[in-house]
């Protein structure tokens, strides 16, 4: 074993290093050492992830669909106890009874079921049970006893518990649910066009200011072309072409995001253009496509890192402006855009609506600002 | 022999001084135990090499620290101590009695405003001035400094000041309120030597006139020799060795300051025999910059940066170009490799250079190479030494698998004397002359026939040129290779190169065999520019300093 050891660790070295190589520490490893130091940063990063992760898995282990309707509980407040209270109870039983024809006699609760004597003029129909089955406080309806004239009946029913943390809607659906599945669309949203709007504006800022000159121009001009056009009027005009659509989102939200970031890479390609080690692969014979992609493009990305982590808060906003204007998702898809403009409708009897939603906006947005600051920090070169 | 003893009172004593950085995994000890006399009227030389803490010393002295920086011991002003004043009393002694001025005469300017603003404003404010009466005081001051027709430089911006004038600008500011003592942190470093020599005068006369002390850092012990009464030799933040000039440099007594004595680059280069071919002439090289009129840019004009110089290089040659800032001498050596486009006839052994574009020729440029002055902006930062050094191969040798790659990478750092090992690090994991010999080993991996060297040594410290002359040499030997060597230190130059070439304003002035252009100049200018640069003297022809074209 031991020989074997040896044997492969000759064979691994190549004849010419007498020493192994130490790995450097990059700029990114110090930069990531700081970051690391900002306990913000860090705390953001945290929060973001663990937001992330709920979003992703939480639908699935919540016992609610997000789309489903629980038409007993619309509009019920946020709370950690269960569903239904003792108070829901009587109403609810007498509205279904009523419904299905029949009198409440006398109802009592024993053990975590309903038991309730009801009576009808008339013959009673067994399969009218189902109504109490249907109603969304009840399950598991069963007849326990039957009066010889079959106008009175006690049926005994089980309760069903059912929690809403943070409410629901004014259709009655789960708003932890609805949240924690609206946050997957708003991030994959902020992640997904911010990443469009990288590749293009990367590359794009990149060539322009690496050419120059004439091309430079023609470049830049394109640009501000596209600046000038108002957002929401491209928008509705890519509605009206193309029908609502979520892949639509991201072509009119990295459509115009890309722009900013093109006019920063630009920039920074300019004043790196003019340094020495750009200068140095040229004269040792590197072509354009090698200087952007190992000299230029590296150097950009710290501004580059830095802008994304701010466009990601500002595309998910974009997103929740278009969706607030019923040009984004559609129902029963949501976002946190959506529910927030549903929730500032319902402000002043459900402010739970409101207020879930946009703490978990609210927080993305400032854990996303604080990581950015954190990264510009430990990316700027003045403080070494 | 007590420091200090014959100038009197001691208008700032340092003791114990000790100056700390918290650096992401520990603190670094940047000065150890300074003790410091500075009496009134003398001048007084830190001297050191880069990361010495010669600055640092006194920046923490005069409370000026980075944030990440603390500092112990004792700093006296007149026998108040300035470390532990509050902010506000520290001000005014900082502002009125010890002033500083530094070594970018370029950046330490607002742009935005014009001089005489600038010298005013602090008058003002300070000393409840009447605007015109500052104005008057300004126009003293730029007199005093002798700018020349200082009642219309003080309407001039920055911009419109060459670096020399810049820099006196920087000393009247820092004279505006008397002070008793000028702390001059390398105050010369970034002027020609011409100009250099002439601040250095006018800060001798100044001392003189006004009776201040001055404290004066820097990494130049010439410089120490004609301006310093006294010397602190520091490295490594220890004062290693102190005493007057004279005794100093007649018989130092630590190795380090013998070192640094000694560090003035040595040898001679013999002249390459006529009968070698030659490698590569250029006749009438013209270089125009052209600035493109338009709508709002003006009228177009050019500027001959490069006017109709002759080039030849023998193989094994080194041609010294010297001159100072400005002079066309870089673009000229980016002009014979073809990296700016000129007129003229340029040819490299029997082919045509101005008939062939370089990009699609990868032999020739491959063999024509360029090394660059500044060793921290010239190789990229976010890529290993062992890719900087292997960049080239990728375009000239494609064909090589990243093994073999690797393999040359190791040889040609073995080659520069430095650790293999150390090729998957960072640049900024290294030394300024570390640095420089990784863009040596970038270069000659490519292995080419002619270098253009840009100012290799100029950023570097005294002992580091040596080094990197030597190595140079050596490189020389070993394959042939002919240099152009670029520099405004005479000294370096005339230990590289068998040919010198003096440039002003595009022109030559004068060129011959080094030797025998060092002991007989001909011509007045190459006669000011070697007073200024060999003895720190001001001659007449470089005295007057052409202000910049607005």
């Amino acid at each position: 074993m031991v020989l074997r050891d040896s044997l492969s660790e000759i064979e691994a070295e190549p004849a010419y290093v007498e020493e192994q190589p130490r790995r450097g520490r990059s700029l990114w490893d110090d930069a990531w050492a700081r970051l690391k130091a900002n306990r913000a940063a860090v705390t953001s990063a945290v929060l973001l992830v663990s937001m992330a992760l709920a979003c992703l898995i939480g639908p699935a282990l919540s016992p609610h669909d997000f789309d489903a309707v629980y038409s007993n509980y619309v509009k019920v407040p946020a709370s950690l106890k269960a569903y239904p209270r003792e108070a829901e109870i009587e109403p609810v039983l007498e509205r279904t009874l009523r419904r299905a024809r029949l009198q409440l006699d006398d109802w009592r609760i024993e053990g975590g079921r309903l038991f309730a004597t009801v009576s009808s003029s008339r013959q009673i129909d067994e399969r009218t049970t189902r109504y109490l089955d249907r109603a969304d406080l009840f399950e598991d309806a069963q007849i326990i006893g039957k009066s010889a004239d079959g106008e009175t009946m006690t049926v005994s029913v089980g309760i069903e518990r059912q929690r809403f943390l943070f409410g629901t809607d004014s259709n009655g659906r789960d708003m932890l649910t609805r949240t924690l599945v609206a946050g997957r669309i708003s991030l994959t949203i902020g992640l997904l066009a911010t990443f469009v709007a990288l590749v293009i504006g990367v590359t794009y800022g990149a060539v322009s200011g690496y050419i120059g000159g004439r091309t430079d121009m023609v470049m830049m001009r394109v640009v501000d072309v596209l600046y000038s056009l108002p957002f929401i009027f491209f928008v509705i005009l890519l509605v009206v072409f193309f029908g609502r659509n979520f892949i639509l989102m991201f072509i009119a939200v990295g459509a115009v995001e890309w722009l900013d970031m093109a006019r920063i890479v630009r920039g920074q390609t300019i004043s790196l253009k003019r340094q020495e080690f750009i200068q140095a692969a040229e004269a040792m014979g590197v072509g354009n496509g090698g200087i952007l992609k190992r000299h230029i493009v590296p150097n950009t990305l710290g501004p580059v890192v830095v802008y994304m982590t701010l466009l990601v808060p500002k595309v998910i906003l974009l997103e929740s402006f278009l969706s607030f204007l019923g040009l984004g998702v559609q129902e029963p898809m949501t976002s946190w855009g959506v529910l927030i403009s549903e929730g500032a409708r319902n402000i002043q009897g459900a402010s739970w609506m409101l207020v879930f939603p946009s703490t978990f906006l609210v927080a993305t947005l400032f854990s996303l600002n604080f990581i950015g600051d954190g990264l510009r920090d430990a990316l700027d070169p003045k403080d070494r | 022999m007590v420091a200090g003893s014959d100038h009197g009172e001691a208008v700032l004593s340092v003791r114990d001084l000790n100056v700390r950085f918290r650096v992401p995994g520990g603190e670094v000890h940047a000065v150890r135990g300074l003790n410091m006399q500075v009496a009134a009227g003398e001048t007084v030389a830190i001297v050191g090499e880069s990361g010495s803490g010669k600055s640092q010393a006194m920046m923490a002295a005069m409370g000026l620290l980075a944030a990440n920086g603390w500092v112990e011991g004792e700093v006296r002003y007149r026998g108040q101590d300035l470390l532990g004043l509050p902010p506000r009393r520290l001000n005014r002694i900082r502002g009125e009695k010890i002033t500083m001025i530094f070594q970018e005469p370029m950046t330490s300017l607002d742009p935005l405003y014009k001089v005489g603003r600038q010298l005013a404003e602090p008058l003002i404010h300070h000393r409840g001035m009447s605007r015109r009466q500052a104005r008057a005081r300004a126009i003293e001051l730029l007199d005093l400094v002798q700018i020349a027709e200082p009642e219309r430089r003080i309407d001039a911006y920055p911009h419109e000041l060459s670096g020399g004038q810049r820099q006196r600008v920087m000393i009247a500011m820092a004279l505006a309120n008397d002070p008793d003592m000028l702390i001059a942190d390398e105050p010369t470093t970034a002027l020609d030597v011409t100009i250099q020599a002439q601040i250095l005068e006018l800060l001798n006369g100044l001392k003189d006139r006004l009776g201040m002390a001055i404290v004066f850092i820097t990494h130049d012990l010439g410089i120490v020799r004609h301006m310093a009464d006294r010397v602190y030799v520091m490295r490594d933040g220890e004062v290693v060795e102190e005493g007057p000039v004279a005794r100093l440099f007649a018989e130092p007594r630590h190795d380090y300051t013998k070192m640094l004595l000694a560090a003035e680059p040595a040898g001679h280069k013999p002249p390459v025999p006529e009968a070698v071919p030659v490698l590569l002439r250029g006749d009438d090289l013209v270089v125009t910059f052209h600035t493109p009129g338009g709508f709002l840019s003006g009228e177009a004009y050019d500027i001959k940066a490069v006017d109709r110089v002759s080039v030849t290089l023998r193989r094994g040659q080194t041609l010294g170009v010297v001159g100072e800032s400005g002079s066309g001498k870089s673009t000229l050596g980016r002009a014979l490799l073809r990296l700016v486009p000129s007129q003229g006839a340029l040819r490299f052994e029997d082919q045509d250079l101005t008939a062939i574009d370089l990009r699609k020729e990868p032999r020739l440029r491959r063999e024509l190479q360029l090394v660059f002055q500044d060793p921290f902006g010239s190789l990229s930062p976010r890529m290993t030494v062992g890719q900087i050094v292997t960049e080239g191969l990728l375009v000239h040798e494609p064909q090589l698998s990243a093994a073999e790659r690797d393999r040359r990478a190791v040889e040609a750092l073995n080659e520069v004397q430095l650790d293999p090992a150390m090729r998957n690090r960072y640049p900024h994991e290294f030394s300024g002359g570390q640095r420089q010999r990784i863009a040596i080993a970038r270069t000659m991996i490519l292995k080419p026939r002619v270098v253009v060297l840009d100012e290799p040594t100029s950023a570097l410290d005294r002992s580091v040129q040596k080094e990197i002359v030597e190595l140079l040499r050596a490189l020389q030997r070993a394959h042939d290779l002919s240099y152009i060597f670029i520099s405004h230190d005479l000294a370096v130059v005339r230990a590289m190169a068998d040919e010198v070439m003096v440039m002003k304003n595009g022109r030559v002035v004068e060129q011959g065999p080094t030797e025998a252009i060092f002991a007989d100049p001909r011509e007045i200018y190459t006669k000011a520019l070697m007073a200024a640069a060999l003895e720190g003297v001001v001659l007449d022809a470089g005295r007057q300093e052409a202000p910049v074209a607005v």
